[in-house]
């Protein structure tokens, strides 16, 4: 006999409660609804409009409506806000024609009216190698719409801790942003463990070597040798505070701040050039039991960050 | 790419007032739903693109079993599809429908 059942719709709501859900896992659309203040969320070009990639359909590859980039307005505990979020799950979260022109033009939006900052949500593993000169022209285009809106006095944070990294141009763009916040998941760098493998060898970097990679490109170090400003736990709440923060600690940009950041670097190449690995960069920081750093907790670990101070707020 | 399109005619209108929603990811073995409000309440569309050829009859036997035991009237689903089971389509289409119960102020 077949009793008739009531369909029941599933309560497939996502996660809704900010401290709970995990940056790592929530999609895009996701991190941007819980790291805004609720409701708040304005897209620009969303979904509904179907700006697409015109390039993978050479392919016969699958598009996605929003081609992997979400841009739009909110505000964050009342502040008002530009935010661009990249979702790393479609193509990796990859850089083409019109995902890099969203952020573009978002970028440019904040240049003219001066007193709006950008969050963008870094989730990338680069360049989309499918349509690559125009995901190269788009990184480029970027960079200089960054610079650009700083120079026009926007503050641009970017967050990263999602499951592509900023790898590629995603890492050169978030070299110019004016600070970052990364999580332990985050994975900040310009060539993959892959690429490096493939180009200099492996005694040069062994890419299977997942060790290896998270200690050279993850969260942790980037924020030990200053490549991040701060590091943050890996729910939507942490990032959402953290973002709070490094809004209410943003600096005038000028090209002393430039000046600045390469005395950083230069010094940050001077003092650790010679290590072989992170572990003995970690220990000429001063760091007792240097190894057992990739091990810590979130507790443990920004313990020992508070140690060693702030990153310096004069450059970047 | 294989491009699908369903349309029903049925006799409940959906619910809610929400213009529209997106739930899901272009993932492999993933998708993404679009639901959009349109102005015929007496039908519902389903639009599918896949690069996965010949699951034609699949496709139909899901969307057939949606739109029977919902109420889809006046919406249009836009599918763009990873490589999805027809397990996770029906859930995600689920989700997309519950997405659009909500009363927008």
């Amino acid at each position: 006999m077949n009793a008739s059942i009531d369909p029941v719709l599933p309560a497939t709501v996502p996660e809704t409660d900010s401290r709970r859900a995990s940056w790592y896992e929530s999609p895009a659309r996701t991190r941007v609804s819980l790291l805004l203040d609720e409701e708040s969320f304005e897209e620009f070009l969303g979904p509904e409009q179907r700006e697409m990639s015109p390039n993978l359909r050479a392919f016969d590859l699958p598009e996605q409506f929003d081609d992997g980039m979400i841009i739009g307005r909110g505000s964050l505990s009342r502040i008002p806000v530009f935010v661009a979020a990249q979702e790393g799950r479609f193509m990796g979260g990859a850089f083409g024609e019109v995902h890099g022109a969203k952020l573009t033009g978002l970028l440019r939006a904040a240049r003219d009216l001066r007193s709006v900052p950008v969050i963008i949500l870094f989730d990338t593993g680069g360049v989309r190698l499918q349509e690559a000169n125009a995901g190269e022209l788009a990184i480029a285009e970027i960079m200089r719409a960054v610079i650009e809106a700083r120079v026009a006095g926007v503050t641009v944070i970017g967050l990263i801790g999602g499951r592509a990294g900023c790898y590629g141009g995603g890492g050169l763009i978030a070299g110019c942003c004016s600070a970052l916040a990364v999580s332990e998941q985050g994975r900040i760098s310009v060539s993959g463990p892959e690429v490096i493998e493939t180009n200099r060898g492996v005694e040069e970097f062994d890419s299977k070597d997942r060790a290896l990679v998270w200690r050279t490109m993850g969260g942790k170090h980037r924020r030990l040798i200053g490549g991040a400003d701060v590091f943050v736990d890996d729910t939507i709440a942490d990032f959402r505070d953290t973002a709070l923060g490094l809004l209410a600690d943003a600096r005038p940009f000028s090209l002393q701040t430039l000046k600045n950041e390469q005395t950083r670097l230069e010094s940050r190449v001077q003092q650790f050039g010679e290590c072989p690995d992170a572990i003995d960069i970690w220990r000429s920081m001063g760091i007792a039991d240097a190894d057992t750093v990739p091990e810590m907790t979130y507790d443990q670990f920004t313990a020992v960050v508070g140690k060693i101070g702030s990153t310096d707020h004069a450059a970047r | 790419m294989e491009v699908l399109s369903f349309k029903h005619e049925v006799s409940k209108s959906a619910a809610g007032t929400t213009k529209q929603a997106i739930t899901g990811v272009v993932a492999s073995g993933n998708l993404e739903v679009l639901v959009e409000r349109t102005a015929s309440e007496k039908w519902c569309v389903v639009e599918i693109r896949t690069t996965v050829r010949g699951f034609n009859p699949v496709w139909e036997a899901v969307v057939d079993d949606f739109v029977g035991r919902f109420a889809t009237g006046g919406l249009l689903f836009s599918i763009n599809d990873g490589g999805a089971r027809p397990d996770t389509v029906s859930l995600r289409l689920a989700q997309a429908l519950r997405l659009m119960e909500k009363t927008e102020k």
